[in-house]
């Protein structure tokens, strides 16, 4: 067993980061009661400055005079880690979180995604796509893994020998111990992992509870680790709160990108695909507004993903400024990548069809794309429809226009030459759309071939009903 | 000067260079119609390039000029793009024709829209042609399209009215189509080689 810890060190400030568009301002978390403010998490124009975690507000505001406050949410913190939890769901089916980390067992997907320095750079890439701040390493054990990362970042242990070496040197207030076993041990004179691990166990047994021995165990792996493994949720619900408000529906763009992007990594670990999901815009008060996006198949692109929604959110008139964006996905089918022939001639750059569809569909509406049809019915204005289904089976070829009008018009210009006709068209008279028509193809003065028809029997007041183009 | 010198006598001591037009490829996509076939420099539509095609009136014939190039194309399962068309396209005409119409994507587009949807399609590079009528295009937004197809190696027909024919344009060929007194089409501009003189007769059928 090989296990990869990917500690966030910095999880609650790079949520709230995330969802806003890249700056250098200084900005800071503030958590605890209304008299007692103090720091929760500073970014790093605000550390420049000499802003720390733990600060005291008043403190803080002397400093430096402007910054950004933004309240901690440790809701909001839980909801960071278990998206990134179902990321990691993605590389491995045993996921655990630990607190500021997520554990993942990664033997067996080496066989899939290389050697370790290879996943470990595609864990990397994926966490800076993300937008989280992150330290890796990899040990034989959980624990292990969860401690190393937090002492160095980019160890890789593999075997349990080379893991001992590695742990001796570890300071005990770096271990992660039980939190009273490490009170009691530096008393006891025990300064690094290495003399813990030399001490005897039976000592250890009776001196603390069997608490501390457990642990101990199940850092070097001499004990299992029983560990509770992450499922991934049926759906998808992910919120952005911003402190100010957005007026104009392009600045919802960037936390546009960022919330899709989320659901495509989100889809990705699931192996699965969405195919509406929507969109709600909180506002101060009132109803929010309901976004809904929907696509022909089920997809996970996130750059398709991010189109569809976008060109959604465009066609948008906001009633009121935006205070909050929550994207919701509940049902999210299984997802059939489309294959691709060996043989395509098409240029590999290609959008496939089917994404342009939903390009055109986004922006242009949901019923701009028609396929027709033809029908049994010999009427011409219902002769064809867009509705689905199969055509029926071709029949006798009677002169047909290649154009039609939609509603039949008076021919107001001089009297068309005939060419070929009547051909009579009566029928509908069960369904109250009864019609007797002669029609003709005609040559027009202009030298245009056209479909009119008129009242049986007769060779006048021409109706204008489509063209030969 | 003053002097008269003989061309062949500076040809001949190299003084000046007697150019050649570049070779024109052989199209792969002949228009079905031997006549303008003949006609045309690459003997076929110029391939991913854009087409732009004149009229007097609708209904004079302009269908029957890309209707033979539908229905090959469509025959062989790839994709068309029909925008913003100005009347319905008749199901039963148009299969009459050879056209599959299940490969046939017809969009309905805003004045302000075709344009855009017509740069997509052809840029996607998942449409073999792509059929648009816009309104309103000045040169800027005709040199897109050109660009577009380019890109997406598809064939674009562009419909405009006749009044637009003194304007520039950036189409690698131009058609103006006369109905007086038969079907004919002017080849107003074409690349690889000057316009031939005169109309090409195309044989109007209405069935």
């Amino acid at each position: 067993m090989l296990w990869a810890c990917v500690l966030l060190p910095r999880l609650a400030l790079d949520g709230v980061l995330r969802r806003r568009p890249p700056s250098d301002e200084p900005l800071v978390l503030v958590s605890g009661p209304a008299q007692a403010r103090v720091v929760h998490a500073a970014n790093a124009p605000a550390r420049a400055a000499g802003l720390y975690r733990g600060q005291r507000l008043v403190a803080a505001q002397a400093l430096l005079s402007q910054f950004v406050m933004v309240e901690h949410d440790p809701g909001d913190e839980a909801g960071w880690h278990r998206l990134l939890a179902a990321w990691a769901y993605r590389y491995s089916a045993e996921v655990g979180l630990f607190a500021h980390a997520v554990v993942l067992e990664v033997s067996r997907s080496l066989n899939l995604f290389g050697p370790w320095p290879r996943f470990e750079s595609l864990l990397r890439d994926d966490l800076q796509g993300l937008g989280f701040r992150h330290r890796i390493a990899l040990a034989p054990t959980p624990h292990a893994a969860y401690v190393l990362a937090g002492v160095r970042d980019g160890m890789a242990v593999m075997t349990p020998d080379a893991l001992r070496r590695a742990l001796s040197p570890v300071p005990l207030a770096q271990a992660r111990l039980p939190p009273e076993a490490t009170q009691a041990l530096s008393s006891m004179g025990v300064r690094t992992l290495g003399q813990l691990l030399a001490l005897p166990r039976a000592g250890l047994q009776r001196r603390f509870d069997g608490e501390l021995v457990a642990w101990l165990g199940r850092l070097v792996g001499d004990e299992p680790t029983p560990m509770e493994s992450y499922r991934p949720p049926d759906s998808f619900e992910q919120r952005m709160e911003w402190t100010h408000e957005i007026e104009h529906v392009e600045a919802l763009v960037f936390p546009l990108r960022r919330l899709t992007g989320d659901l495509a990594a989100y889809l990705a670990g699931r192996d699965g695909g969405v195919q509406r999901f929507e969109l709600e815009l909180e506002h101060r008060s009132g109803a929010p507004t309901r976004v809904a996006v929907g696509m022909l198949t089920a997809g996970r692109d996130a750059t398709l993903l991010f189109d569809c929604a976008r060109g959604r959110l465009e066609r948008l008139a906001l009633g009121q400024p935006v205070v909050a964006m929550r994207l919701v996905a509940r049902e999210l089918p299984p997802f059939v990548p489309a294959g691709r022939d060996l043989f395509d001639t098409r240029p590999t750059h290609a959008v496939p069809l089917e994404q342009l569809r939903e390009r055109l569909r986004a922006r242009l509406g949901e019923a701009s794309i028609q396929h027709l049809r033809r029908t049994v019915d010999p009427r011409p204005e219902r002769s064809q429809t867009s509705a689905p289904g199969a055509s029926p089976a071709r029949t006798a070829l009677l002169p047909r226009p290649t154009w039609l009008l939609d509603v039949p018009r008076p021919w107001r210009g001089p009297s068309p030459d005939i060419l070929a006709g009547p051909e009579r068209i009566e029928s509908g008279w069960w369904d109250g759309g009864d019609l007797r028509r002669d029609y003709y193809v005609v040559r027009t003065a202009q030298g245009q071939r056209a479909w009119m028809y008129c009242a049986p029997g007769e060779q006048g007041n021409w109706m204008l009903h489509g063209w030969f183009a | 000067m003053g002097q008269v010198v003989a061309l062949d006598a500076l040809l001949h001591a190299r003084q000046v260079w007697h150019g050649r037009a570049a070779p024109v490829p052989d199209s792969h996509q002949p228009t079905g119609w031997a006549a303008l076939d003949a006609a045309l420099p690459a003997g076929g539509w110029p391939e991913h390039a854009m087409t732009e095609i004149l009229l007097p009136a609708d209904g004079v014939g302009e269908l029957q000029l890309v209707l033979p190039t539908l229905a090959r194309l469509t025959r062989e399962s790839r994709s068309v793009m029909v925008i913003a068309p100005p009347y319905v396209p008749c199901v039963a005409g148009w299969e009459a024709r050879g056209v599959v119409m299940s490969q046939v994507d017809i969009v309905q587009a805003g004045e302000r829209d075709v344009l855009w949807a017509a740069e997509q399609c052809l840029r996607s590079g998942s449409c073999a042609a792509v059929l648009a009528w816009p309104t309103q295009a000045d040169d800027r937004a005709l040199r897109r399209l050109q660009v577009a197809a380019d890109t997406g190696k598809a064939l674009a027909f562009v419909f405009r009215d006749r009044r637009h024919a003194m304007q520039a344009s950036p189409a690698a060929l131009r058609l103006e189509l006369e109905s007086e007194p038969g079907l004919q089409v002017r080849i107003r501009k074409c690349r690889g080689g000057n316009p031939p003189a005169g109309t090409v007769p195309l044989v109007a059928g209405w069935s």
